[in-house]
């Protein structure tokens, strides 16, 4: 009984603190600049926009030289990855995305930069397990629930399919 | 015995120890803040010829350390404790600090607050007569903290509005019983009172909040010293918090404000190293941040600026976020601490 009564006691603790927790990241709020999200956006579809043309651009050439349209995507998306890998490998990636942000986190050249950075940081660590074991450390997380969600996905739309 | 304690936290250091020797060391956007002139020594490179930044940031920490026992014109073997702490995972750097310098030591951990922690506690040290000569020191290094803490250096992300920049910086003091190394009439910091922080936590969660997160706790100390004091905050030429930044600034003043403080001596005697150490071009966002940012202002600018008769009186309190690299995964807030310690030119 007493045991209950201080689990009870407990939660309720639990309980206040989660709330004065709120109460207080609210007035925190108050003193914390607000993000330029109208110009981080133009900024970003600009870029971003930029990019996708740029590379449509090379992969209409490549058509017109004679390459299938498959295989000229494929000529543009590794030429996009070792571009970004190259920018990255420089320094100058963190860069352009400090004013870029998701003009070029969102197209293919973010995920080559989220697998370049941590080769190049634990690069010291040693090539198993520094480089080997950290190459994924920022883009397994995304990879992993990709795949999870796609999984999801194609399983429902075969059900769909199937009745 | 004689009991030093005075009111809940606070400790009276009744042989008021010297401060005799500092030393710091910036890195490079250090270097091109407004505080350049106050360091001993700037580098072009931050990882200031060494294989990697945790060496780089040893190195540094090593040069703050050499420099100050210069200063306090003392050799290695006339220190009888060496008191410091840093950032990184098992305070590597400090250990491995001190494993080039050996003198005995003691590591600390108190996240951002470590040099006032190192300060309070080398301080006790020498006033109760267990150790002659003492140098406490911090450090932390922008790269070996974002890649522990956050991602790695080269990943592009845009950072939130609040948060912080690690200083790439080390400060280092030497606490002596004598102030042999100062000219006879010269002015000369003595460490007066110590108070020792609670951890307090006020529930903020994001990690890019850090200055919200710990300015409850350094309000907490520093009402809780002027209470043991009987103090008023006008006492003190300029009460210095470690890295709260800008906004954290802002919330301490307005919490002390709200406990009854007045609004025109907060305003007059209150500074945070954090916003001193870049300029708002520097691009830092929420101000400085780091072992660093409260210990190589304080070797440096803070102490000189007292050695100068600017400040008679100073309440330096560095102040740390006690999270670590899975907590906030484990779904909890942010404890803060802050550790205060009164210094005086005599």
């Amino acid at each position: 009984m007493a045991l209950q009564i201080s689990e009870e006691k407990n939660k309720e603790k639990e309980k206040q603190k989660k709330e004065i927790g709120k109460a207080y990241g609210k007035y925190a709020k108050q003193f914390t600049p607000r993000p330029k999200y109208f110009s981080n956006s133009v900024k970003a579809f600009i870029v971003g926009g930029l990019i996708c043309t740029a590379a449509l651009a090379v992969q209409n050439r490549l058509q017109a030289m004679g390459l299938s349209q498959k295989d000229a995507g494929t000529f543009v998306t590794i030429g996009l990855v070792a571009l970004a890998q190259l920018l990255t490998g420089l320094g100058i990636f963190d860069v352009i995305a400090k004013h870029a942000g998701a003009g070029v986190i969102v197209p293919i050249t973010g995920f080559a930069n989220s697998m370049v950075a941590p080769a190049i940081e634990y690069k010291k660590e040693g090539p198993v397990l520094g480089t080997g074991a950290k190459l994924f450390s920022v883009a397994g997380p995304v990879l992993v629930c990709g795949i999870s969600a796609a999984t999801v996905v194609g399983i429902i739309y075969w059900f769909i399919e199937k009745f | 015995m004689a009991n030093r304690k005075i009111g809940a936290q606070t400790v009276q250091l009744e042989n008021r120890p010297y401060i005799i020797g500092r030393g710091n060391i910036g890195g490079k956007k250090e270097g091109e803040g407004p505080l350049a002139d106050s360091f001993d020594q700037i580098l072009d490179d931050d990882m200031f010829g060494e294989k990697s930044w945790e060496k780089a940031e040893c190195k540094m920490l090593e040069a703050a350390m050499e420099k100050a026992m210069m200063r306090a014109q003392l050799k290695k073997e006339n220190i009888d404790i060496m008191l410091c702490g840093d950032l990184i995972n098992q305070i590597m750097t400090s250990s491995f600090a001190a494993r080039d310098m050996h003198i005995p030591f003691l590591g600390l951990y108190g996240a951002c607050s470590t040099m006032t922690e190192s300060l309070v506690i080398g301080s006790m040290l020498v006033d109760g007569g267990f150790a002659r000569s003492i140098i406490a020191g911090a450090s932390s290094h922008f790269c070996t903290a974002e890649r522990q803490f956050r991602m790695p250096v080269e990943h592009g992300n845009q950072r939130p509005t609040s948060a912080q920049w690690t200083a790439t910086a080390a400060g280092a003091v030497v606490v002596s019983e004598w102030p042999h190394a100062i000219a006879k009439g010269m002015p000369v910091v003595r460490a007066t009172e110590a108070t020792i922080g609670k951890v307090i936590d006020a529930g903020i969660r994001d990690a890019n909040q850090m200055g919200a997160a710990m300015a409850p706790a350094a309000v907490d100390t520093l009402l809780n010293h002027l209470q043991d004091t009987g103090r008023d905050i006008d006492y003190y030429d300029l009460v210095v918090t470690g890295d709260l930044g800008y906004i954290g600034k802002d919330i301490m003043a307005d919490l002390l404000a709200d406990a009854g403080l007045d609004k025109n001596k907060i305003f007059s005697h209150y500074d945070d190293c954090g916003t001193m150490l870049f300029s708002k071009e520097q691009d830092v966002h929420g101000g400085a941040s780091g072992c660093g940012c409260s210990a190589s202002v304080f070797a440096g600018k803070l102490l000189k600026d007292m050695e100068q008769g600017k400040y008679r009186r100073i309440l330096l309190m560095s102040t740390g976020a006690l999270l670590s690299t899975i907590s906030p995964y484990q779904g909890e807030s942010i404890p803060g601490i802050a550790h205060a310690i009164a210094l005086e030119v005599e």
